[in-house]
């Protein structure tokens, strides 16, 4: 019965249900399955299987975005039940997110954001036209490891430099590696502004984050 | 008979434009510009100034509609008409604000130099396919905060043509406007006799910006006109269905155009856009995506329906260097929006979606041009009867080469492209070189460059210009500008 289920699960998130994949993770508590057991052996497997089909090309971004968003979903029902045993969910890092003040690309941003998360980062997406203090603050709340910063605009790449000053103001430089993208970004650019990174697709972006904090 | 390409029957352009006005509604238009906001207060939207959402009733729209022209004209430098806004006059400038440049020894992409522009410009004056000039590149040898108005400055230098522009601020817009009145004696004439258009372009879905709505209600009280870069991407920003793209694209111009008008009735705007059918693979916005030509075709009817003048951004590529995929997307584009009787197709020698720019994509996209403009102009009969008397004067002979009906009829019948079409023999093409289209190209532009010659403006307005842009250029920094390439 249990292993039925976490199969359920894997294959509503695999196909893209995500309404299914909350409805069979709340009938999986119910049956008394453990919240990791439905975590490590029903949705991680669910995205390691979304994963492999969008690298051999099966999978296209709206298959890997639905799923992610199933994932995030039952992760929100399945999160205080993890509280309340005192466990917590494995992750790769803590990633703080967003696209820089006056700039409200969106996209290539989200796409990041959900690659990460998809791939075991706890990620804390801000938005758009995200100001510098906004970045600086949400670093400290969360003690992020990661900051992603999105510009898009040749006027607005140079904020990606002040939002750095600002953490050094700050005095928490040290604590985050910060990854920079967008289209007029480039790995001479984030040299030259003291970037820890940069990468220029999402994909990449997660093999560099695993890189940074690995 | 003029060819004309329609992808949309009428119940469905009637069904998108109603859909179209009926999301100024519900969900309404985001405005973030308080000028903006209170104009459509004042003529009877309802706004939210907490949230800046304007819900325009269809009236007000329509309103607009009434005053806006439904063509116009942009002037040369000598004064003359060169390029008609409206019906189905179908021209072409570069693709605008390319980030890099390809560069012409090592095609590698590079960042834009002020001579990079410069020589663009004055290759772009010595293409006839070309109509128009556009503000290409941005060069980095000056602030970034004058990127815009810098362009604009060099490009007054060099050329003759009108030219497609825009301001990437509020107070950039002024100094480019500073510009352009010199050029041709005031406000007042560059009113009369506009040289330059303002792109202005909403962010998908429904969001008019600050800069935009203020870059689009200062040309309005100028006279100077406006043409709106709506940009759905499909699947993404916007529905995935190609109908439902341009049922967005329409909200945001019937949203643009109101916003214009009631800023200034009357004043010129056009109805145009930079969509993309988003690649579902890499998560990038492809210019030579079949569906990204459908959206700008299919938006194209929906404007000339309403009567507005129309734009596209048609003829560019994905590819990296210029190849195969370079010149196939490009004269897909290219030839569609001829058929669609795009009233300015911008986009010439822009590669890699819209971030490089390339002197040899250029002359080559030109040829693409040549042979569109024939292609609209279409099959007439020319005489009457068509071949009869002819043919039965030379029987069964196959003299026509020696006919006087050939010489006259020849050049305007059939398009003959430059040296970068290779039309030759095998052995013609080994004897010249064996040369690529690319490598042909390369010599097309040199060809071009060493006839061109620099327009005589006069030493008072060369300096003026200078002036103006090196007062902008003092407020970021740099004291002086970069030396003008002026042989």
């Amino acid at each position: 019965m249990s292993n039925e289920l976490l199969t359920d699960i894997k294959n509503a998130l695999v196909d893209g249900k995500p309404d299914e994949t909350v409805e069979l993770t709340r009938k999986a508590l119910k049956a008394g399955i453990e919240p990791m057991m439905i975590i490590n052996k029903g949705l991680t497997e669910g995205m390691d299987i979304v994963g492999e089909r969008f690298q051999t090309g099966e999978f296209f971004l709206p298959n890997l975005v639905i799923a992610a968003s199933g994932m995030n979903q039952a992760m929100e029902i399945l999160e205080p039940e993890l509280k309340s045993l005192q466990q917590t969910a494995e992750s790769l890092g803590t990633v703080v997110i967003g696209t820089v003040a006056g700039d409200i690309h969106e996209i290539g941003k989200s796409l990041v954001a959900t690659m990460l998360s998809v791939n075991g980062f706890e990620v804390h997406d801000l938005g758009v036209d995200v100001t510098n203090e906004t970045f600086v603050t949400k670093v400290k709340e969360t003690g992020a490891n990661i900051l992603g910063l999105s510009a898009l605009l040749t006027t607005t790449m140079t904020i990606q430099q002040q939002v750095i000053k600002a953490l050094e103001e700050a005095g928490i430089r040290d604590q985050v590696k910060v990854l920079v993208g967008g289209a007029p970004i480039s790995q001479e650019w984030a040299e030259k502004i003291g970037a820890d990174g940069y990468a220029e697709d999402a994909i990449g972006a997660v093999e560099l984050a695993k890189r940074l904090v690995g | 008979m003029r060819p004309k390409l329609k992808l949309l029957s009428d119940e469905l352009v009637d069904q998108i434009i109603n859909e179209g006005f009926a999301l100024l509604m519900d969900p309404g238009v985001r405005v973030h510009n308080e000028e903006a906001l209170k104009l459509l207060a004042d003529a009877g939207a309802k706004v939210d100034f907490e949230t800046q959402i304007a819900y325009i009733p269809e009236k007000v729209v329509r309103g607009a509609l009434e005053t806006r022209p439904s063509e116009f004209y942009l002037y040369n430098l000598d004064g003359e008409q060169v390029v008609h806004y409206g019906g189905d006059s179908v021209q072409f400038d570069p693709g605008s604000a390319a980030i890099t440049i390809l560069d012409s020894e090592t095609q590698e992409q590079r960042q834009p130099l002020t001579g990079d522009f410069v020589k663009f410009v004055k290759l772009v004056e010595t293409l006839p396919q070309l109509d128009a000039q556009s503000t290409s590149m941005i060069c980095v040898d000056v602030p970034e905060e004058i990127g815009d108005l810098y362009r604009l400055y060099l490009a007054l230098n060099f050329m003759r043509k009108p030219i497609i522009t825009g301001a990437f601020r509020k107070d950039t817009w002024w100094t480019m406007k500073d510009m352009l009145s010199a050029m041709v004696g005031g406000e007042k004439a560059l009113a009369e006799k506009p040289i330059a258009v303002f792109d202005v372009c909403p962010s998908p879905p429904l969001l008019w910006s600050d800069l935009t709505c203020q870059n689009m209600i200062d040309s309005a009280r100028h006279g100077i006109p406006s043409q709106l870069v709506s940009m759905p991407l499909a699947g993404a920003t916007s529905p995935v269905t190609l109908a439902g793209a341009v049922v967005q694209h329409t909200a945001e111009c019937l949203s643009g155009v109101t916003i214009c008008q009631l800023a200034q009735a009357g004043a010129p705007i056009v109805w145009g856009g930079s969509p993309a059918a988003f690649d579902m693979r890499e998560g990038t916005t492809p210019m030579g995506a079949v569906g990204t030509w459908m959206i700008d075709c299919a938006y194209t009817e929906i404007g000339k329906a309403l009567g507005m003048p129309t734009h596209a951004y048609l003829g560019m590529t994905d590819a990296k260097i210029v190849d195969a995929q370079s010149g196939l997307e490009s004269a897909g584009g290219t030839l569609l929006a001829a058929l669609a009787g795009v009233n300015m197709v911008s986009g010439a020698g822009m590669m890699d979606f819209e971030s490089c720019q390339s002197y040899e994509k250029l002359v080559i996209d030109a040829e693409i041009i040549g042979m569109s403009k024939r292609l609209i102009q279409g099959i007439e009969a020319r005489d009457n009867p068509i071949a009869l008397t002819l043919m039965r004067e030379l029987g069964h002979r196959a003299e026509y080469l020696a006919q006087p009906h050939t010489l006259k009829w020849f050049a305007e019948e059939l398009y003959t492209p430059s040296s970068i079409i290779d039309r030759g023999t095998l052995d013609g093409w080994k004897r010249k070189g064996s040369k690529t289209s690319w490598e042909r190209a390369q010599d097309r532009v040199k060809e071009l460059l060493a006839t061109y010659e620099t327009p005589s403006i006069s030493d008072d307005l060369r300096t003026e210009l200078r002036d103006i842009t090196t007062r902008a250029a003092n407020k970021f920094g740099m004291d002086e500008l970069p030396p003008l390439p002026i042989d």
